[in-house]
């Protein structure tokens, strides 16, 4: 496996960008031959979102109003879940020490990695949402933002969440340790997600909203790969 | 990565001119700490006495709240405190980080729990007045809210610090959380502020207080200071701890173990 795509044999003069996509599929390429961890993901947040109407009753009134904050809490909960392996597969067999040599800048590694990630949680997640939101009853416009949130703020989960799996690459009880570290951060995230299809809900204007969870991606962007990488240096050095 | 740039004395034995590091070395800064604990805990044990002295005899009781505002010579200055400290503590780190100096490492490091217990105060002693005044121990008011995230920010920096063993990088790594955590907090606080607007629910507005009567006034500031001067006590106490545990290899530390 570390053959497979080391941004290190790469010949000189190929670009950084080159280094990150090499990252990008070598990652789709693990995630592709273990289809069996994406797809737990995906089955966590069904399971999550459907144990809600058998504890809090079959009342659709209820269901409707309370749905956009279940599905968003159940896809942070599910995108933590893969997050814990995101940086420590790379530790145990090598290869991570391998990245932090390679020429191209760490962060972008990590931005590609943080890409892969959301690509094979995030991404399944927001399109199997309208399902979710068929069996909670909710409008069809209000099922759209569901999903254009999803898309805009699973991201900054996949993106902060790299921090804090970097912070957390080979400590014990990495798994749960990662969900105290990333879920109080991402909590505007949660707010402004659940938010949006709330506003829709009730006829409100969701423009600002989607504003604001675009900004969060701008800035997780920018911020959450050079703090990732930061963390990543300081748990191999 | 400039952030990451290795000091290029790593053990900064105080060798410069300037007397401003040669304070850093925890040598040097343990006999001072020591000397500056009584100090601030006098301060504190003062402050406290005339601020609260103040508060519950002086200060007249509230027309509409009765004598259930006292509570706020405690809390007020607490949730101040929780946030004054959660800066502190970044600040620290930071620097520790950037210059790779153990005692800035040790200073963020041993300002994290009495933070926590600050922000626990705070919530505590608002679901106090909560209960009388609102008639629930706790609402979903944007202030109560972000700071009980702040709780968990501060648990957050607490946990990951202890579950790494070799503590220089247990320091290096809650540094790095602490940064994101106060690039965050702002976020969070305006996040849950816009979410609580527009969830308007039972919850009561009390940002607009009622103009203070002078003694009210007095007997928070007092208290406020006593409470700095507290925390900046006990942080001396824990960094001095944090230096004989991590420095106890050298003599010195055995020294001080010793004559204590």
């Amino acid at each position: 496996m570390n053959t497979l795509a080391l941004p290190v044999s790469e010949p000189h003069g190929a670009g950084a960008l080159h280094g990150m996509r090499c990252i990008v599929a070598r990652d789709l390429r693990i995630a592709l031959r273990r289809p069996a961890d994406s797809a737990a993901v995906l089955f966590f947040f069904v399971i999550v979102v459907s144990l809600f109407p058998l504890g809090i009753g079959p009342e659709p009134e209820l269901l409707r109003r309370m749905a956009p904050g279940i599905v968003w809490v159940a896809a942070l909960l599910a995108s933590m879940l893969s997050l814990a392996r995101l940086f420590a597969d790379d530790l145990s067999d090598g290869t991570l020490e391998q990245q932090l040599l390679s020429p191209t800048p760490l962060s972008l590694l990590v931005l590609g990695k943080a890409f892969a990630h959301w690509l094979c949680s995030g991404l399944p997640l927001a399109l199997v949402s309208p399902l979710l939101a068929l069996q909670f009853g909710l409008p069809s416009g209000a099922m759209g933002v569901l999903v254009v949130t999803l898309l805009l703020g699973t991201p900054v989960l996949s993106l902060v969440g790299a921090i804090g799996a970097a912070l957390t690459v080979g400590v014990r009880g990495a798994g749960v340790l990662l969900s105290l570290l990333v879920l109080p951060l991402v909590i505007p995230v949660l707010i402004f997600g659940a938010g949006a299809v709330d506003a829709s809900l009730v006829g409100a204007g969701v423009a600002g909203h989607f504003s604001l969870l675009g900004a969060m991606l701008v800035l997780a962007l920018a911020g959450a790969p050079p703090a990732a990488a930061a963390a990543l240096r300081i748990a191999l050095e | 990565m400039a952030i990451l740039t290795t000091h290029p004395h790593p053990h900064p034995l105080p060798r410069s001119t300037t007397n401003w590091f040669a304070w850093a070395a925890p040598q040097r800064f343990y006999p001072l700490a020591g000397r500056m604990v009584v100090v601030f805990a006098l301060l504190a044990a003062a402050l406290a006495a005339i601020g609260l002295y103040i508060g519950l005899v002086v200060a007249p009781t509230d027309a509409q709240q009765g004598d259930a505002y006292r509570i706020i010579f405690v809390h007020v200055p607490a949730a101040w405190m929780s946030m004054v400290i959660y800066v502190a503590m970044a600040f620290w780190a930071g620097i520790g980080l950037a210059f790779n100096a153990r005692l800035a490492a040790m200073f963020a490091r041993a300002l994290a729990p009495t933070g926590a217990l600050m922000t626990f105060l705070a919530l505590w002693t608002g679901a106090l007045w909560g209960k009388p005044t609102w008639g629930a121990w706790w609402v979903w008011d944007a202030r109560l809210t972000s700071e009980l995230i702040l709780l968990f920010l501060y648990i957050g920096f607490l946990s990951l610090h202890a579950a790494i063993d070799d503590v220089r990088r247990a320091d290096r790594a809650a540094a790095v959380l602490a940064l994101v955590g106060v690039v965050n907090v702002p976020i969070i606080y305006f996040s849950v502020k816009w979410w609580n607007t527009l969830h308007q629910g039972a919850s009561v507005s009390f940002s607009k207080a009622p103009t203070m009567a002078t003694p009210m006034l007095t007997g928070m500031l007092l208290m406020a200071l006593a409470l700095w001067m507290y925390c900046i006590a006990v942080t001396l106490v824990r960094v001095r701890t944090l230096m004989l545990e991590r420095e106890g290899h050298t003599a010195w530390a055995r020294q001080a173990l010793e004559a204590r």
